[in-house]
Protein backbone atom coordinates (compact mmCIF):
# COMPACT_ATOMS: atom_id res chain seq x y z
CA UNK A 1 0.00 0.00 0.00
CA UNK A 2 1.56 3.34 -1.20
CA UNK A 3 0.45 6.90 -0.13
CA UNK A 4 -2.33 8.25 -1.73
CA UNK A 5 -2.42 12.12 -1.96
CA UNK A 6 -6.33 12.62 -2.54
CA UNK A 7 -7.17 10.50 0.42
CA UNK A 8 -5.03 12.49 2.51
CA UNK A 9 -6.67 15.62 1.62
CA UNK A 10 -9.93 14.29 1.08
CA UNK A 11 -9.90 13.39 5.70
CA UNK A 12 -7.78 16.25 6.18
CA UNK A 13 -10.74 18.83 7.13
CA UNK A 14 -12.01 15.84 9.40
CA UNK A 15 -8.58 15.59 11.11
CA UNK A 16 -8.33 19.25 11.01
CA UNK A 17 -11.74 19.42 13.21
CA UNK A 18 -9.84 17.05 15.41
CA UNK A 19 -7.28 19.08 16.08
CA UNK A 20 -9.24 22.17 17.27
CA UNK A 21 -10.81 19.57 19.90
CA UNK A 22 -7.34 18.68 20.95
CA UNK A 23 -6.27 22.49 20.89
CA UNK A 24 -9.37 23.80 23.06
CA UNK A 25 -9.26 20.84 25.52
CA UNK A 26 -5.92 22.03 26.09
CA UNK A 27 -6.69 25.37 26.59
CA UNK A 28 -9.43 24.35 28.96
CA UNK A 29 -7.23 21.98 31.15
CA UNK A 30 -4.24 24.83 31.13
CA UNK A 31 -7.15 27.08 32.83
CA UNK A 32 -7.87 23.96 35.68
CA UNK A 33 -4.63 23.42 35.85
CA UNK A 34 -3.50 26.91 36.64
CA UNK A 35 -6.39 27.84 39.39
CA UNK A 36 -6.14 24.11 41.00
CA UNK A 37 -2.56 24.27 41.22
CA UNK A 38 -2.68 27.59 43.07
CA UNK A 39 -4.91 26.73 45.53
CA UNK A 40 -3.27 23.33 46.02
CA UNK A 41 0.41 25.72 46.44
CA UNK A 42 -1.44 27.81 49.01
CA UNK A 43 -3.03 25.15 51.11
CA UNK A 44 0.49 22.92 51.02
CA UNK A 45 2.58 26.13 51.64
CA UNK A 46 0.50 27.74 54.43
CA UNK A 47 0.72 23.83 56.77
CA UNK A 48 -2.53 23.34 57.62
CA UNK A 49 -1.83 20.32 59.92
CA UNK A 50 -3.90 17.33 58.13
CA UNK A 51 -5.08 19.22 55.06
CA UNK A 52 -2.00 19.86 53.86
CA UNK A 53 -0.80 16.61 54.26
CA UNK A 54 -3.21 15.62 52.67
CA UNK A 55 -2.58 18.10 49.42
CA UNK A 56 0.55 16.58 49.38
CA UNK A 57 0.06 13.36 48.90
CA UNK A 58 -2.72 14.23 46.29
CA UNK A 59 0.18 16.32 44.15
CA UNK A 60 2.97 12.51 44.89
CA UNK A 61 -0.30 9.80 44.05
CA UNK A 62 -1.65 11.95 40.79
CA UNK A 63 2.39 12.37 39.55
CA UNK A 64 3.11 8.35 40.35
CA UNK A 65 0.28 7.10 38.39
CA UNK A 66 -0.38 6.81 34.34
CA UNK A 67 -2.91 9.74 33.01
CA UNK A 68 -4.05 6.68 31.08
CA UNK A 69 -5.38 4.91 34.21
CA UNK A 70 -6.80 8.14 36.10
CA UNK A 71 -8.99 8.46 32.65
CA UNK A 72 -10.10 5.41 32.49
CA UNK A 73 -11.07 5.70 36.29
CA UNK A 74 -12.88 8.87 35.97
CA UNK A 75 -14.68 7.19 33.11
CA UNK A 76 -15.87 4.18 34.08
CA UNK A 77 -16.67 4.86 37.41
CA UNK A 78 -18.37 8.86 37.82
CA UNK A 79 -20.83 6.46 35.86
CA UNK A 80 -21.21 4.41 38.87
CA UNK A 81 -21.84 7.17 41.63
CA UNK A 82 -24.33 9.08 38.59
CA UNK A 83 -21.75 11.29 37.69
CA UNK A 84 -22.53 11.30 34.00
CA UNK A 85 -20.16 13.48 32.18
CA UNK A 86 -19.61 13.36 27.86
CA UNK A 87 -15.97 12.40 27.04
CA UNK A 88 -14.76 15.89 26.28
CA UNK A 89 -15.30 16.86 29.89
CA UNK A 90 -14.32 13.96 31.44
CA UNK A 91 -10.85 14.56 29.59
CA UNK A 92 -10.90 18.04 30.42
CA UNK A 93 -11.42 17.65 34.18
CA UNK A 94 -8.81 14.62 33.99
CA UNK A 95 -6.33 17.04 31.85
CA UNK A 96 -6.80 19.86 34.37
CA UNK A 97 -6.46 17.61 37.51
CA UNK A 98 -3.50 15.76 36.47
CA UNK A 99 -1.51 18.95 35.72
CA UNK A 100 -2.72 20.46 38.27
CA UNK A 101 -0.58 18.40 40.41
CA UNK A 102 2.54 19.06 38.03
CA UNK A 103 1.58 22.99 38.38
CA UNK A 104 1.58 22.93 41.90
CA UNK A 105 5.17 22.22 41.98
CA UNK A 106 6.11 25.03 39.48
CA UNK A 107 3.98 27.32 41.40
CA UNK A 108 5.77 26.16 45.29
CA UNK A 109 8.85 26.76 43.50
CA UNK A 110 8.19 29.94 42.96
CA UNK A 111 6.63 31.04 45.86
CA UNK A 112 9.86 29.41 48.09
CA UNK A 113 12.33 31.68 45.51
CA UNK A 114 10.07 34.79 46.81
CA UNK A 115 13.23 36.35 49.28
CA UNK A 116 12.22 35.91 52.53
CA UNK A 117 12.61 39.41 53.07
CA UNK A 118 9.66 40.43 51.37
CA UNK A 119 7.51 38.43 53.73
CA UNK A 120 9.01 40.38 56.45
CA UNK A 121 8.64 43.15 55.01
CA UNK A 122 4.87 42.72 54.42
CA UNK A 123 4.79 41.97 58.63
CA UNK A 124 6.16 45.10 59.44
CA UNK A 125 3.96 47.00 57.12
CA UNK A 126 1.31 44.71 58.90
CA UNK A 127 -0.47 43.94 56.04
CA UNK A 128 -2.88 41.50 56.15
CA UNK A 129 -2.63 37.85 55.07
CA UNK A 130 -4.67 38.07 52.00
CA UNK A 131 -3.33 41.10 50.83
CA UNK A 132 0.63 40.12 51.24
CA UNK A 133 -0.27 36.66 49.25
CA UNK A 134 -2.31 39.09 46.40
CA UNK A 135 -0.19 41.76 46.10
CA UNK A 136 3.08 40.83 46.90
CA UNK A 137 3.93 37.53 47.20
CA UNK A 138 1.65 35.72 44.09
CA UNK A 139 2.84 38.73 41.26
CA UNK A 140 6.74 37.69 42.08
CA UNK A 141 6.33 34.21 42.18
CA UNK A 142 4.37 34.20 38.82
CA UNK A 143 7.91 35.44 36.94
CA UNK A 144 8.76 31.58 37.38
CA UNK A 145 5.65 30.02 36.67
CA UNK A 146 5.22 31.83 32.93
CA UNK A 147 8.20 30.29 31.12
CA UNK A 148 7.28 26.84 32.46
CA UNK A 149 3.86 27.24 31.53
CA UNK A 150 4.55 27.24 27.95
CA UNK A 151 6.48 23.67 28.47
CA UNK A 152 3.42 22.34 30.26
CA UNK A 153 1.03 23.18 27.52
CA UNK A 154 2.98 21.56 25.09
CA UNK A 155 2.99 17.96 26.93
CA UNK A 156 -0.26 18.61 28.27
CA UNK A 157 -1.09 19.33 24.36
CA UNK A 158 0.42 15.84 23.65
CA UNK A 159 -1.15 14.04 26.74
CA UNK A 160 -4.25 14.75 25.20
CA UNK A 161 -3.97 12.13 22.75
CA UNK A 162 -4.87 9.38 25.31
CA UNK A 163 -7.80 10.51 25.82
CA UNK A 164 -9.12 9.12 22.02
CA UNK A 165 -9.65 5.84 24.76
CA UNK A 166 -12.19 7.46 26.47
CA UNK A 167 -13.53 8.26 22.86
CA UNK A 168 -12.98 11.87 23.29
CA UNK A 169 -13.85 12.90 19.76
CA UNK A 170 -9.92 14.49 19.45
CA UNK A 171 -7.18 14.53 16.80
CA UNK A 172 -5.95 10.87 17.18
CA UNK A 173 -9.33 9.52 17.74
CA UNK A 174 -10.60 10.80 14.01
CA UNK A 175 -7.45 8.92 12.61
CA UNK A 176 -7.91 5.86 14.60
CA UNK A 177 -11.63 5.66 13.21
CA UNK A 178 -11.01 6.79 9.71
CA UNK A 179 -8.45 4.24 9.61
CA UNK A 180 -10.81 1.96 10.87
CA UNK A 181 -13.68 2.07 8.98
CA UNK A 182 -11.33 2.49 5.33
CA UNK A 183 -8.80 0.07 6.95
CA UNK A 184 -6.08 2.36 5.58
CA UNK A 185 -4.19 3.52 8.45
CA UNK A 186 -1.22 4.62 6.63
CA UNK A 187 -2.53 8.19 5.61
CA UNK A 188 -4.47 9.31 8.91
CA UNK A 189 -2.65 8.32 11.33
CA UNK A 190 0.97 9.58 9.91
CA UNK A 191 -1.11 12.58 9.32
CA UNK A 192 -2.37 12.68 12.86
CA UNK A 193 1.54 12.43 13.78
CA UNK A 194 2.49 15.52 11.51
CA UNK A 195 0.07 17.76 12.93
CA UNK A 196 0.98 17.03 16.40
CA UNK A 197 4.45 17.77 15.44
CA UNK A 198 3.06 20.77 12.81
CA UNK A 199 2.32 22.38 16.49
CA UNK A 200 4.37 21.13 19.18
CA UNK A 201 7.58 21.55 17.54
CA UNK A 202 7.57 25.42 16.80
CA UNK A 203 5.76 26.21 20.17
CA UNK A 204 8.92 23.90 21.61
CA UNK A 205 11.45 26.21 19.66
CA UNK A 206 9.32 29.72 20.49
CA UNK A 207 9.33 28.13 24.64
CA UNK A 208 13.14 27.54 24.49
CA UNK A 209 13.83 30.93 22.97
CA UNK A 210 11.68 32.48 25.28
CA UNK A 211 13.54 30.40 27.95
CA UNK A 212 16.59 31.75 26.60
CA UNK A 213 16.03 35.22 26.71
CA UNK A 214 14.74 35.37 30.21
CA UNK A 215 17.72 33.55 31.48
CA UNK A 216 20.16 36.16 29.91
CA UNK A 217 17.46 38.86 30.95
CA UNK A 218 18.07 38.28 34.67
CA UNK B 1 -14.32 -8.74 46.75
CA UNK B 2 -14.36 -12.30 47.15
CA UNK B 3 -14.50 -12.97 43.45
CA UNK B 4 -12.16 -10.80 42.91
CA UNK B 5 -9.23 -12.77 44.83
CA UNK B 6 -9.48 -15.47 42.13
CA UNK B 7 -8.03 -13.45 39.71
CA UNK B 8 -5.01 -12.10 41.74
CA UNK B 9 -2.64 -14.83 39.66
CA UNK B 10 -4.43 -12.59 36.27
CA UNK B 11 -3.15 -9.37 37.91
CA UNK B 12 0.23 -10.59 38.84
CA UNK B 13 1.02 -12.26 35.15
CA UNK B 14 0.09 -8.22 34.70
CA UNK B 15 2.32 -6.90 37.33
CA UNK B 16 5.28 -9.04 35.29
CA UNK B 17 4.74 -7.93 32.09
CA UNK B 18 4.55 -4.50 33.21
CA UNK B 19 8.09 -4.62 35.31
CA UNK B 20 9.61 -6.62 31.79
CA UNK B 21 8.59 -3.73 29.53
CA UNK B 22 10.02 -1.22 32.16
CA UNK B 23 12.90 -3.25 32.25
CA UNK B 24 13.81 -3.94 28.40
CA UNK B 25 12.25 -0.15 27.88
CA UNK B 26 14.97 1.26 30.30
CA UNK B 27 17.88 -0.82 29.05
CA UNK B 28 17.28 -0.26 25.37
CA UNK B 29 16.21 3.97 26.19
CA UNK B 30 19.68 3.89 28.03
CA UNK B 31 21.24 2.56 24.71
CA UNK B 32 18.71 4.72 22.75
CA UNK B 33 20.13 8.34 24.73
CA UNK B 34 23.34 7.78 25.01
CA UNK B 35 23.63 6.88 21.20
CA UNK B 36 21.63 9.92 19.93
CA UNK B 37 22.77 12.04 22.93
CA UNK B 38 26.69 11.73 22.03
CA UNK B 39 25.60 11.94 18.08
CA UNK B 40 24.00 15.32 19.12
CA UNK B 41 27.32 16.13 20.42
CA UNK B 42 29.11 15.30 17.20
CA UNK B 43 31.04 17.60 14.99
CA UNK B 44 30.15 16.14 11.87
CA UNK B 45 26.50 17.87 10.37
CA UNK B 46 25.98 14.37 8.90
CA UNK B 47 25.79 12.83 12.60
CA UNK B 48 24.48 15.41 14.55
CA UNK B 49 21.81 16.27 11.56
CA UNK B 50 19.17 12.72 11.88
CA UNK B 51 20.25 12.57 15.82
CA UNK B 52 18.32 16.25 16.03
CA UNK B 53 15.85 14.99 13.51
CA UNK B 54 15.29 11.82 15.77
CA UNK B 55 14.77 13.27 18.91
CA UNK B 56 12.60 16.17 17.72
CA UNK B 57 10.36 14.09 16.06
CA UNK B 58 10.01 11.21 19.15
CA UNK B 59 9.73 14.27 21.44
CA UNK B 60 7.32 16.36 19.53
CA UNK B 61 4.64 13.23 19.14
CA UNK B 62 2.34 11.46 21.48
CA UNK B 63 3.84 8.28 22.31
CA UNK B 64 0.26 7.05 21.87
CA UNK B 65 0.44 8.42 18.44
CA UNK B 66 3.74 6.43 17.72
CA UNK B 67 2.53 3.12 19.42
CA UNK B 68 -0.97 3.41 17.26
CA UNK B 69 1.62 4.26 13.94
CA UNK B 70 3.69 0.83 14.18
CA UNK B 71 0.87 -1.45 15.37
CA UNK B 72 -1.45 -0.01 12.83
CA UNK B 73 0.46 1.51 9.88
CA UNK B 74 3.47 -0.82 9.43
CA UNK B 75 1.04 -4.69 9.25
CA UNK B 76 -1.55 -2.83 6.56
CA UNK B 77 0.73 -0.65 4.88
CA UNK B 78 4.20 -2.42 4.67
CA UNK B 79 3.55 -6.03 5.77
CA UNK B 80 5.35 -5.66 8.85
CA UNK B 81 3.57 -7.08 11.72
CA UNK B 82 5.80 -6.95 14.81
CA UNK B 83 4.44 -8.60 18.16
CA UNK B 84 2.70 -6.74 20.60
CA UNK B 85 5.17 -6.63 23.23
CA UNK B 86 7.87 -5.66 21.11
CA UNK B 87 5.93 -2.73 19.51
CA UNK B 88 5.70 -1.79 22.92
CA UNK B 89 9.50 -2.05 24.02
CA UNK B 90 10.31 -0.38 20.43
CA UNK B 91 8.42 2.75 21.36
CA UNK B 92 8.61 3.30 24.63
CA UNK B 93 12.67 3.05 24.25
CA UNK B 94 12.62 5.51 21.14
CA UNK B 95 10.49 7.94 22.94
CA UNK B 96 11.93 7.54 26.46
CA UNK B 97 15.57 7.26 25.06
CA UNK B 98 14.52 10.30 22.92
CA UNK B 99 13.69 12.38 26.48
CA UNK B 100 16.88 10.90 27.76
CA UNK B 101 19.22 11.86 24.86
CA UNK B 102 18.79 15.67 25.30
CA UNK B 103 19.45 14.84 29.69
CA UNK B 104 22.64 12.95 28.21
CA UNK B 105 23.56 15.83 25.61
CA UNK B 106 23.15 18.72 28.14
CA UNK B 107 24.88 17.18 30.76
CA UNK B 108 28.15 16.43 28.64
CA UNK B 109 27.93 19.81 27.31
CA UNK B 110 27.45 21.31 31.08
CA UNK B 111 31.03 20.18 31.71
CA UNK B 112 33.29 22.72 32.45
CA UNK B 113 35.22 23.78 29.05
CA UNK B 114 38.93 23.73 31.50
CA UNK B 115 37.73 19.73 31.49
CA UNK B 116 38.02 19.26 27.43
CA UNK B 117 41.29 22.23 27.66
CA UNK B 118 43.03 19.92 30.13
CA UNK B 119 42.05 16.62 27.90
CA UNK B 120 43.63 18.05 25.00
CA UNK B 121 46.81 19.55 27.05
CA UNK B 122 47.46 15.86 28.12
CA UNK B 123 47.25 14.88 24.23
CA UNK B 124 44.39 12.36 24.73
CA UNK B 125 41.78 11.46 21.42
CA UNK B 126 38.21 12.30 21.78
CA UNK B 127 37.46 9.46 22.01
CA UNK B 128 38.99 8.65 25.40
CA UNK B 129 38.41 11.91 26.33
CA UNK B 130 34.35 10.78 26.17
CA UNK B 131 34.87 7.69 27.63
CA UNK B 132 37.17 8.63 30.39
CA UNK B 133 37.01 12.28 31.34
CA UNK B 134 33.39 13.53 30.21
CA UNK B 135 30.84 10.73 30.50
CA UNK B 136 32.15 10.01 33.60
CA UNK B 137 31.69 13.32 35.34
CA UNK B 138 28.25 14.01 33.60
CA UNK B 139 26.50 10.87 35.21
CA UNK B 140 25.64 12.49 38.52
CA UNK B 141 24.44 15.02 36.63
CA UNK B 142 22.21 12.71 34.43
CA UNK B 143 20.76 10.78 37.55
CA UNK B 144 17.93 12.72 38.70
CA UNK B 145 16.72 13.37 34.57
CA UNK B 146 16.66 9.70 34.41
CA UNK B 147 14.90 9.11 36.94
CA UNK B 148 11.94 10.92 35.62
CA UNK B 149 12.39 9.50 32.49
CA UNK B 150 12.61 5.81 34.47
CA UNK B 151 9.16 6.56 35.95
CA UNK B 152 7.72 8.32 32.81
CA UNK B 153 8.54 4.61 31.49
CA UNK B 154 6.29 3.28 33.84
CA UNK B 155 3.65 5.16 33.98
CA UNK B 156 3.44 4.80 29.86
CA UNK B 157 3.96 1.15 30.19
CA UNK B 158 0.18 1.37 30.81
CA UNK B 159 -0.29 2.89 27.16
CA UNK B 160 0.87 -0.71 25.72
CA UNK B 161 -2.28 -2.09 26.69
CA UNK B 162 -3.70 0.02 23.89
CA UNK B 163 -1.35 -1.98 21.51
CA UNK B 164 -3.13 -5.26 23.18
CA UNK B 165 0.22 -6.40 25.57
CA UNK B 166 -1.35 -8.29 28.13
CA UNK B 167 -0.28 -6.14 31.30
CA UNK B 168 -1.39 -4.68 34.24
CA UNK B 169 -3.53 -2.16 32.64
CA UNK B 170 -4.60 -4.27 30.26
CA UNK B 171 -5.68 -7.55 32.97
CA UNK B 172 -6.79 -4.68 35.36
CA UNK B 173 -9.42 -3.81 32.51
CA UNK B 174 -9.93 -7.33 31.41
CA UNK B 175 -11.07 -7.88 35.36
CA UNK B 176 -13.60 -4.94 35.51
CA UNK B 177 -15.37 -6.27 32.23
CA UNK B 178 -15.79 -9.68 33.87
CA UNK B 179 -17.02 -8.50 37.55
CA UNK B 180 -18.06 -5.26 37.04
CA UNK B 181 -15.92 -4.22 40.32
CA UNK B 182 -15.18 -1.10 38.63
CA UNK B 183 -14.52 1.46 41.66
CA UNK B 184 -12.40 -1.52 43.15
CA UNK B 185 -10.35 -2.85 40.10
CA UNK B 186 -9.26 0.96 39.03
CA UNK B 187 -8.33 2.35 42.61
CA UNK B 188 -6.55 -0.81 43.10
CA UNK B 189 -4.73 -0.42 39.57
CA UNK B 190 -3.89 3.38 40.41
CA UNK B 191 -2.34 2.23 44.11
CA UNK B 192 0.23 -0.78 42.21
CA UNK B 193 1.26 1.92 39.97
CA UNK B 194 1.79 4.53 42.95
CA UNK B 195 3.85 2.19 44.87
CA UNK B 196 6.20 1.32 41.97
CA UNK B 197 6.89 4.93 41.47
CA UNK B 198 7.28 5.45 44.88
CA UNK B 199 9.95 2.19 44.99
CA UNK B 200 11.37 3.59 41.15
CA UNK B 201 11.86 7.23 43.11
CA UNK B 202 13.44 5.32 46.33
CA UNK B 203 15.47 3.55 44.57
CA UNK B 204 17.17 6.31 42.21
CA UNK B 205 17.31 8.21 45.55
CA UNK B 206 20.09 5.68 46.44
CA UNK B 207 21.94 6.02 43.25
CA UNK B 208 22.35 9.36 43.30
CA UNK B 209 24.06 9.22 46.86
CA UNK B 210 25.63 6.33 45.80
CA UNK B 211 27.31 8.24 42.61
CA UNK B 212 27.60 11.77 44.02
CA UNK B 213 30.85 13.23 43.55
CA UNK B 214 31.80 14.75 46.77
CA UNK B 215 30.27 14.39 49.67
CA UNK B 216 28.70 18.16 50.00
CA UNK B 217 27.73 17.59 46.69
CA UNK B 218 25.15 15.01 47.81
CA UNK B 219 21.11 15.60 47.34
CA UNK B 220 19.51 16.44 50.44
CA UNK B 221 18.02 13.62 52.08
CA UNK B 222 14.53 13.26 50.64
CA UNK B 223 11.14 12.53 52.47
CA UNK B 224 9.15 9.74 51.47
CA UNK B 225 6.38 12.22 49.74
CA UNK B 226 9.26 14.80 47.82
CA UNK B 227 10.29 12.13 45.95
CA UNK B 228 9.16 13.19 42.49
CA UNK B 229 10.82 16.44 40.92
CA UNK B 230 9.18 18.58 38.59
CA UNK B 231 11.09 17.46 35.55
CA UNK B 232 9.26 18.54 32.67
CA UNK B 233 9.91 16.76 29.31
CA UNK B 234 9.13 19.03 26.09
Amino acid sequence: MTWDNNFALQILPDLLRGLWITIQATFAGTAIALVLGLVVAIIRYVHIPVVSQVFGFYVQFIRGTPLVVQAYAAFFILPDYGVVLSPLVTGIIVLGVNYSAYMAEVYRAGIEDVDKGQWEAATALSLPKAPTWIRVILPQAFRLVVPMLGNYWIQMFKDSAILSLITMTELLFVGQTIGSNQYRYLEPLTLVGVLFLAISYPAAVLVRRLEKGLASSQ
Amino acid sequence: MSTLIEYLPLLLDGLIVTLELLVVGAALALVVAFTAGLARLSRHALIRGPAYVFIEVFRGTSIIVQLFWVFFVLPTALGIELPPFLVGVLILSLNEGAYAAEIVRSAIKSRPVTQTEACIALGLRPFTRMRRVLIPQSIPAMLPGFGNVLIDLLKNSALCSTVTVIELTRVATIIRDNTGETTTVFLMLLVVYFVLSVLLSMGMGVLERRFAISPTARPQKRQLFTLFRGGVRV
